[in-house]
């Protein structure tokens, strides 16, 4: 019988974050189709063992915390002793935790540490005949798998927006609380900050934005008029992004020539590179600019479900299947109405 | 301060981004079609770990490079063709497989192997970098299983940024949520870093760098040991592409107002 275990990490305000919460929705829904295997939650962090509170509504029986300042950092040492400490107490055979930073880091080698094995951002968990089955891509979103493992500990991190966050009333968890001794060895590391990426003050990537704008070189060639107008561009996007709340995506070429020093958009980092080399984010709708639509860049918007572009070139990769609707129309203009538009109605 | 640095960079083969993959269908574990055939590069951000050690390793003196990788020895060679020519490193060649499909934990054991059979290597004045992903497995565990296994408990994912303070210290920025950094502070090798993107463009072919390398790589390719990674525990069920393929509406000769419009409405909706 597996001892499913739910691992989960506080925030900064020692609160469970979302991810954390989708976490256990699949966890309880797991535990359910393995025929009602044993269930523990485990929780890291500062304020663990009040975070668990809030997690009491789940009915889950067993809940335990590695609490304190020592392991409020977001850090390899300290999180690892606290992982594996959780999942040997609790004789965890399938563990799952939401894919975060904080975890990508960790996780990993928890596996090694206790001879376990890991898949990470997997995309879907199933229950077939009492096996477990989980599904996660290859080579960068272009090849889908399932498949299932016989080594436990099975470690599984889940990528953000496969389960809806888990809602429920908080209450009395009785977390036990662990103590996890540490060397002077694990504490090599001080976190001492968190430092917003781009020059700019804007945070432009939020990943629970309803709406990715993605905005590619094309702002920065030179125009109808044979010049290129890139204050304007800047303005436009930062517009738009004021406007709607919505997350910035942007192609390589675009952020590969701010790296380069060019004056192009001061708040584009390579943070914000969507693609083959860059990120995946996931978010029902995304609008791509400028954009060529090339397939190392596409692969980074296939977790976008709706998708459209506004591009000059009527055949550009956009049209070819890779989006649902193509605009082809000057993005300078269009943007300036539909930040027109958005003002009207506010 | 240090007397400089052993870096190890973990990279190997990928089949060039601009290639279109298709699973062999039925195979059990998957492998790619024509994968011996696909154009390979280095992988990318594999790539980027190694210039940025590279650059250390010159600001540092006393400093060595070696590159790590397993892949099939003779495409291992097509590929050092490529890369031999970038920056000086030494080459330690495992032959195996570069399938996406082999499990990490087992390529980590090999890697690790490898690591700890390097002659004269100071793990006291270690910093393991790689990817903080392949193109292939995607997976960002390799390198952390590879670290633990070597007792390297200063572990970095998604680092753009590695600077050596004057005590001997390094400041780490990693990526995390919301496009933002997290900064922190080690006291020292040996540490692993998982590099993204770093901060260096890919540096031009030098012909001197080239052959200064080749000279070991071409034995170092000899010596290969045979490093038969699969994915042992690992039942197959399934692996495919998934149609993505959309029917794309193009709206042409529209005007702009109609198109904001429509833009608007959609965004709202
Ligand atoms: C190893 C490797 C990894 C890569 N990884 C990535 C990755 O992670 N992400 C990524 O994005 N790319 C990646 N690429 C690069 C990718 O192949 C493309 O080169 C890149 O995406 C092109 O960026 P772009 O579409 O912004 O620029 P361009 O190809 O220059 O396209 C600009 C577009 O703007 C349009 N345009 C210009 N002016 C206007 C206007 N006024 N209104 C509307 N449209 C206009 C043009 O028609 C054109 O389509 C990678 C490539 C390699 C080899």
């Amino acid at each position: 019988m597996e001892h499913v275990l739910c691992l989960l990490h506080t925030d900064a305000d020692g609160a469970v974050p979302q991810p954390a919460r989708e976490a256990v929705t699949t966890a309880l829904r797991l535990a359910t189709e393995l025929g009602g295997a044993a269930l523990a939650i485990g929780v890291i962090g500062a304020g663990a063992a009040a975070a668990a509170d809030q997690l009491a509504g789940t009915g889950v029986e067993r809940f335990v915390a590695v609490d304190g300042p020592d392991f409020a950092s977001s850090r390899y040492a300290t999180d690892a002793a606290a992982a594996a400490a959780i999942a040997r107490a609790t004789e965890a055979t399938v563990i799952v935790g939401p894919a975060t930073a904080r975890f990508a880091r960790t996780l990993p080698g928890v596996a090694r540490r206790l001879g376990g094995r890991i898949d990470t951002q997997v995309t879907g968990l199933a229950v077939d005949a009492g096996r477990v089955i989980a599904e996660r891509w290859y080579y960068r979103q272009r090849i889908v798998t399932k498949a299932s493992r016989t080594t436990r500990p099975w470690l599984l991190t889940l990528a953000p927006g496969i389960a809806s966050p888990w809602q429920g009333e908080p209450g009395q968890a009785n977390a036990e609380r662990l103590a996890v001794e540490l060397s002077a060895a694990e504490q090599r590391t001080r976190v001492v900050g968190i430092e917003q990426a781009s020059s700019g003050a804007a945070q432009t990537i939020r990943p629970d934005a309803d709406l990715l704008l993605v905005a590619g070189a094309g702002w920065t060639k030179k125009q109808a008029d044979g010049q290129p107008h890139v204050a304007d561009a800047a303005r436009l996007v930062l517009g738009f992004l004021e406007r709607t709340r919505a997350s910035l995506g942007s192609s390589k070429s675009l952020v590969d020539q701010s790296a380069e020093g060019g004056a192009v958009m001061p708040f584009m980092t390579h943070l914000n590179q969507v693609g083959q080399t860059g990120s995946t984010p996931r978010h029902p709708k995304g609008l791509a600019t400028c954009c060529h639509g090339e397939e190392p860049h596409v692969v980074g918007w296939r977790f976008i479900r709706e998708r459209r572009a506004i591009n000059l070139d009527p055949s550009c990769g956009w049209a070819r299947g890779k989006a649902d609707v193509l605009y082809v129309a000057d993005a300078f203009e269009v943007m300036a109405k539909v930040n027109a538009l958005l003002d009207g109605a506010s | 301060m240090t007397d400089g640095y052993h870096i190890i960079v973990c990279g190997s083969l990928v089949p060039d981004p601009l290639q279109t993959l298709e699973p062999v269908p039925g195979s059990t574990p998957p492998a790619l079609k024509n994968e011996a055939m696909l154009p390979a590069v280095l992988d990318p951000w594999a790539a980027h770990s190694l210039f940025e050690a590279a650059r250390l390793a010159r600001e540092t003196p006393g400093s060595k490079v070696w590159l790590v990788s397993l892949g099939p020895k003779s495409r291992l060679q097509q590929l050092m063709m490529q890369v031999a020519q970038k920056v000086p490193f030494e080459l330690v060649a495992l032959d195996g497989p570069a399938s996406g499909f082999a499990d990490a934990a087992e390529v980590a054991a090999a890697l690790a192997g490898a690591i700890a059979a390097i002659p004269g290597l100071d793990r006291s004045r270690l910093l393991l970098f790689g990817g903080c992903a392949s193109a292939s497995r995607d997976a960002g565990a390799t390198l952390q299983m590879v670290a633990e296994e070597l007792g390297i408990h200063d572990q970095f994912l998604a680092v753009d940024e590695l600077k050596p303070a004057a005590d001997g210290s390094l400041r780490v920025l990693e990526r995390i949520e919301g496009g933002r950094y997290l900064a922190s502070v080690c006291d020292g090798p040996p540490l692993c870093v998982g590099w993204s993107t770093g901060s260096l463009p890919e540096p031009p072919n030098s012909p001197q760098i080239g052959m200064q390398n080749m000279r070991a790589i071409m034995p170092a390719l000899q010596r290969a040991k045979p490093a038969p990674v699969g994915s042992q525990d690992l039942a197959w069920l399934d692996a495919r592409v998934p149609d993505q393929r959309r029917d794309t509406r193009i709206v042409k000769d529209a005007s702009t107002d109609a198109i904001a419009a429509e833009i608007v409405a959609w965004i709202r909706s």
